[in-house]
């Protein structure tokens, strides 16, 4: 009995142990695929549509109630201080650390991440990836590294998109519907915001979002089995996975960027 | 007489396992291609496999398989569902590694082969795969297209005509603007065999091409695979478990289970085998050696509550 147990999770650990080589294995591969969408820019270019231009919908709305809340709950703490033209600052400052890459990786994941992991999944199913294989295409090449690299570069845009969006919300609120001088809100924001400790950490913050999110979409995808079951299982995966990742990596990096 | 080899004991005309000569059958130096029932080509073996054994897991898929394709010629490999066709195709083709055992194309060890020596050899195969395998985002076109625009460097103009032809052979040259979701599974499998066609290759390997097919589609297949054999001058390797349309039309038969070849012959050669195991295959009778029932309990036991029965 125990010694099953045991045996179990020494399988489960195994188990576990290879899919993390798979995983790193389809990284590097598409790493180095890097010369295929250097030849051929209209892949990347592609999956920049697919990838960033079809979720600036989701990220541009997201990013301006996220914006317009953070503009009514800082209002109401800052105004208890004496404080409230400050809010251009918070707002901008709580966007650009924080909720820009992170809601935005978020969303990313939900929306660009379950679609890839669903279109390679499928792909492997119905032996799109096999006939790659078999017309001599590398698959992880010609299909995996241009939405590999689309989804790296699209996470910055798109993050940005939110902050700016997000403080245009926060000024709507702040100044439009609660008073905040126009001129405070903008100019407290101007000085205290840093260019490299809050925008350059921020935008470091979105790549490696980048980099974890499309990575854990395209390798569940790839690794999953090939069955409606199989890549539904995988699709799961992706979006729990991503966000866990995220979450863990935003305290790392934060931890890393603005610990003492 | 074709030779068989009944999964317990090896008739002297299957090659020893391991063993580097080809079967002994008795037409086998005759030369002519006949696609009916008759001789078969008696061109230089172009496939060579050897002992060829494969596992998934702990369940033996393939055990200790020789064969031998010759070149010019249409070899189908038959057996029921699950014997691992499949598998063999995926073999041969490099798409995997054997246990056991060895894969020669033209000389080259397919198992042994690195990635690019591997694609190399690839640009000389065509596969036909069972799901058609069509890049559902290309319509008809760009899916034909497509490897001639990897793998060579062609004008639009002349890729454009050669396209063009290569769909007027398989008869959808109307048809190349439509999308794969557009088309039934016939064309869809005539298109792919249109892009497997594209590179002009040597070998094309069919994975059960008339699965599903309706009877002018299959009929139409089974034209097309013994007229592009003939016409291009290809070798070709059909899996399949449709036994009139495929004896129709291969020169050569191996018949599998189990993971085993147990017997092989022209199709004439084959429908003379009075085994037991392959009179049961191609009459498709519902009980012999491979029974009906699902190996379980008395039904009994099963139905009446314990200690009842």
């Amino acid at each position: 009995m125990l010694l099953d147990g045991l045996a179990r999770l020494g399988r489960s650990g195994l188990g576990a142990l290879e899919r993390l080589g798979r995983a790193h294995l389809l990284l590097a591969g598409m790493v180095l695929g890097i010369g295929e969408i250097l030849r051929r820019p209209g892949l990347l270019i592609a999956q920049l549509f697919n990838i960033g231009v079809l979720s600036m919908l989701i990220i541009g709305v997201s990013g301006l109630f996220v914006g317009m809340v953070l503009g009514l709950q800082g209002y109401y703490v800052l105004a208890q201080f004496g404080a409230a033209e400050s809010l251009g600052v918070m707002v901008a400052a709580s966007l650009v650390r924080e909720l820009g890459p992170v809601v935005t990786a978020l969303l990313v994941a939900g929306r660009a991440g379950s679609a890839l992991t669903a279109e390679i999944g499928l792909m492997k199913a119905t032996e799109q990836l096999s006939g790659l294989e078999m017309m001599a295409v590398d698959p992880v090449r010609r299909i995996l590294t241009p939405r590999f690299f689309g989804g790296v570069l699209a996470m910055p845009l798109l993050a940005a998109m939110f902050s700016a969006v997000g403080v245009l919300g926060g000024y709507f609120v702040g100044v439009g519907l609660l008073g905040v001088d126009s001129g405070s809100f903008w100019s407290q924001m101007q000085s205290k915001v840093d260019f490299h400790e809050d925008i350059v950490n921020g935008v470091i913050k979105s790549v490696v979002f980048g980099v974890v999110v499309t990575w854990i979409a395209l390798f569940q995808g790839h690794d999953s089995v090939p069955t409606s079951e199989g890549v539904s299982r995988a699709t799961t995966r992706s979006v729990v996975h991503a966000a866990l990742a995220v979450l863990g990596l935003d305290f790392v990096l934060t931890a890393l960027m603005f610990g003492e | 007489m074709g030779s068989r080899r009944p999964r317990a004991t090896r008739p002297a005309a299957v090659p020893a396992v391991g063993s580097s000569e080809p079967a002994a059958t008795p037409d086998a130096a005759r030369s002519g291609t006949s696609p009916d029932n008759g001789p078969r080509p008696g061109g230089e073996v172009l496939v060579k496999i050897r002992g060829l054994s494969f596992r998934r897991g702990t369940q033996v898929v393939l055990h200790r398989v020789d064969m031998d394709i010759r070149r010019g010629a249409v070899t189908a490999v038959m057996g029921p569902s699950g014997t691992g066709k499949t598998t063999l195709l995926k073999l041969i083709t490099g798409q995997l590694r054997p246990d056991a055992g060895s894969i020669e194309v033209d000389g080259q060890p397919v198992h042994t082969l690195g990635k690019s020596a591997l694609f190399r050899l690839r640009r000389r195969m065509g596969m036909l795969f069972q799901s058609g395998a069509l890049l559902t985002d290309l319509n008809v076109f760009d899916n034909v297209a497509y490897p001639l625009r990897e793998h060579t460097d062609l004008g639009p103009s002349m890729l454009r005509k050669l396209v063009l032809l290569k769909l007027e052979a398989v008869g959808l040259r109307g048809a190349r603007d439509l999308m794969p979701s557009e088309l039934s599974g016939g064309m869809a499998r005539r298109v792919a065999l249109a892009r497997a066609i594209a590179l002009d290759p040597d070998i094309i390997l069919y994975d059960e091409p008339f699965t599903g097919q309706d009877p002018i589609s299959k009929g139409m297949l089974v034209t097309l695979i013994r007229q592009l054999n003939d016409a291009a001058g290809l070798t070709s390797i059909l899996v399949s478990h449709d036994v009139d349309e495929t004896a129709r039309i291969a020169d050569h038969l191996y018949v599998i289970s189990h993971g085993e070849v147990i017997a092989q012959g022209t199709p004439r050669e084959i429908a003379a085998d009075r085994s037991a195991w392959v009179r049961q295959f191609m009459d498709g009778l519902p009980d012999g050696p491979v029974h009906f029932h699902y190996p379980a309990p008395p039904l009994a036991d099963d139905l009446l509550p314990r200690g009842a029965a």
